[in-house]
């Protein structure tokens, strides 16, 4: 059995079996943030802090059964949400799985309609049709959560067609996690996206257990950026739990993916510290595991090398805190006291074309009324 | 006005709507360089290159995928898939994904793209090859699924589908792409989705089908007609949404049905038509509805197994003459 909460690199960043980058990913972390922006890593700090604490306030609300259905968490994979989201363009596109709160905030989503969205509300990113797993915004271009694993990867790949037949120079990035790689569309979607020289990068992210599966008792060939090779993609693995090395690595992907019209591989390596939803109690972690995961919270690293590099200061750490506080504290009173879908709706999201003789009966209706 | 085989039909149509619409593309197995497995695609590739036509791997489930995410972002993927057995692959793409981005993501991006594939036994292809499955995707909220039976519907209706912002299962039939009908020139005309077609009028029973089961029960009609008897024809050329008035009209004007279906009969399509017969006309008829279906076996190989497993005009006309007898018309 695998060490699964271990991170490959001993926390500092990584990334293997690229060529070249656009931005040199270092190998001291430290010396990392020393050539960073003050504002940029204190705007990345704050970012993971919101989605730390706005996940903390999901979970909370949903043992409140304020929010129904699934939950899955980002709690845990803060680093390579920012990360990830910082090295795409506005003009790019997104498709993630089912765990995808923090990456429609990240994109760019007002987490009023994330949380308003959560509570199944009218004012949620998608009207309360989706829920948790059902994220969308045409405006940030985030495209979509996706419930059944590996079902958003033809659909990005068809994305990535998209801007490609059109002369586009947006990017689509695919998101996904370890146990995605073992399922048909995996396979047929990177050989598609390499045959058509298509603009996406498919992101796994290795938290090492498919639900409770470890990626060793599923994958044949467990270090999943290699998987890329029979597909001649070529492949990355970063430290997931470092934001700055995910950032580097998925800004050189979607550059090239951009520049050079082809589909790149990106696998980061991560934890999530809850069980794979709300209601999993994780029981296929050892307790070392969860200890171990504590001790490498991703949030409270960076953190503390911010405060280590003279960055975040006491007060500026208190000003993000109270900020971040205040916007999730704002976010779920906005959901709190947003409007239920109406009824009388729910008939208008079946087709886009309206047609003839569609049926709009409701469970106890005749079909025949006289 | 042109007499023109379904399947010059449509080819037809997919030319013109390429041309119309730079944004309609084809992806399909061997719709290119092969021009297309029953050959709708002939000239094509030539005439719009590899940009438009592609070609793709044997994947169903990714370039199904790939034709509902380029819909996603405004493209209108025409897709083949070469028969509606390999749909089954990509069933998960079809039912999970095309049915529902519409619905689940509040309205915000519609899937306007459209699924053509042949099905249908008669061709001794075995059990895995001569299926009709639409009731799967019949059943389905947020898809659309035609079934055109002649030359003029099939362009009409693609044109429909291929102009229409949902994702659209257009089904074909392997019996029907040889056979011919009157097409107008220069015709534009974009059927109406979920509209059934009275294609004959009668008084003495409804006669219901769809596809090549809308061929049959026409010839069905004409041979009863030298015997005196009137049928109505109902073609249903859409099963969902579906034309339940249009149906209920008729029985309720002739007092009884036979519906004829390419399908197997437990839980099919006809078991529908009946229901909602039953709910919508239950006081006019005069004899109990009747079902004439595929024997429930998976198809078999050998040819007089396989044409005794499908309804034919003799099978129909019988359960015709049945239905009528037991409403008191001596007849046969």
């Amino acid at each position: 059995m695998a060490d699964t909460a271990k991170p490959k690199g001993g926390g500092t960043a990584r990334t293997t079996g690229g060529r070249r980058r656009s931005r040199k990913a270092s190998t001291d972390a430290a010396s990392t943030i020393a050539d960073e922006q003050p504002k940029v890593l204190l705007d990345y700090y704050r970012q993971m802090l919101l989605i730390r604490r706005f996940e903390e306030r999901t979970g909370q609300a949903y043992t409140q059964a304020r929010i129904g259905g699934y939950c899955h968490l980002n709690l845990g994979e803060e680093a390579t949400v920012v990360g990830l989201m910082t090295a795409l363009q506005e003009r790019d596109y997104l498709f993630t799985n089912y765990r995808d709160h923090g990456y429609a905030i990240g994109k760019g989503m007002s987490p009023r309609r994330v949380m308003a969205e959560l509570y199944g509300r009218a004012t949620g990113v998608s009207k309360g049709w989706g829920g948790s797993m059902h994220m969308y915004d045409t405006e940030t271009r985030m495209l979509g959560g996706y419930g059944i694993v590996g079902g958003q990867l033809p659909l990005a790949t068809g994305a990535a067609l998209a801007v490609s037949y059109r002369g586009g120079d947006e990017v689509v990035m695919c998101q996904m996690g370890d146990g995605t790689t073992n399922i048909g569309a995996w396979h047929e979607s990177l050989n598609i996206a390499a045959l058509w020289n298509l603009p996406i990068v498919f992101v796994v992210i290795n938290n090492f257990t498919g639900m409770g599966t470890t990626v060793e008792k599923s994958s044949a060939e467990p270090e999943l950026y290699k998987r890329g090779s029979a597909f001649r993609i070529e492949g990355v693995r970063v430290d997931g739990r470092d934001v700055l090395a995910v950032r580097d690595a998925a800004t050189d992907m979607v550059e090239r993916a951009r520049a050079e019209q082809r589909p790149f591989l990106l696998e980061a390596t991560s934890y999530r510290m809850k069980g794979h939803s709300v209601v999993d109690p994780a029981k296929y972690r050892t307790k070392e595991q969860a200890e171990e995961a504590k001790a490498n919270d991703p949030v409270l690293a960076f953190e503390s090398q911010l405060e280590e590099a003279g960055v975040l200061t006491e007060e500026i750490k208190k000003e993000i805190a109270e900020s971040v506080r205040a916007e999730v504290t704002d976010a779920a009173d906005f959901a709190e006291n947003s409007p239920h879908p109406e009824v009388s709706t729910l008939f208008d999201y079946t087709y886009a074309t309206p047609v003839a003789n569609e049926s709009r009966r409701m469970p106890a209706d005749p079909v025949f009324a006289e | 006005m042109s007499v023109i085989t379904y399947r010059q039909a449509l080819r037809d149509t997919l030319r013109a709507e390429m041309h119309r619409d730079e944004n309609v593309l084809l992806l399909g197995e061997e719709i290119g360089v092969f021009e297309g497995s029953y050959k709708i695609t002939e000239g094509l590739l030539k005439e719009f290159g590899e940009r438009r036509v592609r070609d793709t791997p044997i994947a169903e489930e990714g370039f199904v995928g790939a034709a509902i995410g380029a819909a996603m972002l405004g493209l209108r993927p025409v897709v083949e898939l070469m028969t509606i057995n390999f749909s089954l692959i990509a069933i998960d793409q079809i039912v999970n994904h095309a049915a529902k981005i519409y619905g689940m993501f509040g309205g915000q991006t519609s899937v306007p793209m459209v699924i053509r594939t042949p099905g249908g036994g008669g061709q001794q292809l075995g059990a895995t090859h001569s299926q009709n499955i639409e009731l799967f995707y019949s059943f389905i909220p947020g898809l659309k699924v035609l079934a055109p039976s002649t030359p003029a519907e099939a362009a009409s209706m693609l044109r429909a589908a291929i102009r229409d912002d949902d994702p659209v299962l257009f089904l074909e039939n392997l019996g029907l792409y040889n056979t011919k009908g009157e097409v107008p020139d220069d015709d534009d005309t974009v059927a109406e989705i979920g509209r059934a077609a009275v294609t004959r009028e009668g008084t003495d029973i409804t006669l219901i089908g769809y596809s090549r089961m809308a061929m049959v029960t026409g010839q069905v009609a004409e041979r009863l007609a030298e015997e005196g008897i009137s049928c109505e024809v109902v073609d249903l050329r859409s099963l969902r949404p579906l034309d339940r008035e249009t149906i209920v009209e008729s029985v309720r004007k002739t007092g009884s049905a036979v519906i004829a279906e390419d399908d197997w009969l437990t839980y099919g399509i006809g078991a529908e038509i009946a229901a909602s017969i039953q709910e919508g006309a239950f006081d006019y008829l005069d004899a109990p509805v009747r079902r004439v279906a595929m024997a429930e076996v998976p198809m078999p190989y050998a040819k007089p197994l396989e044409t005794a497993a499908l309804p034919s005009v003799e099978s129909i006309t019988t359960a015709v003459k049945e239905t009528l007898n037991a409403v008191g018309r001596r007849v046969g």
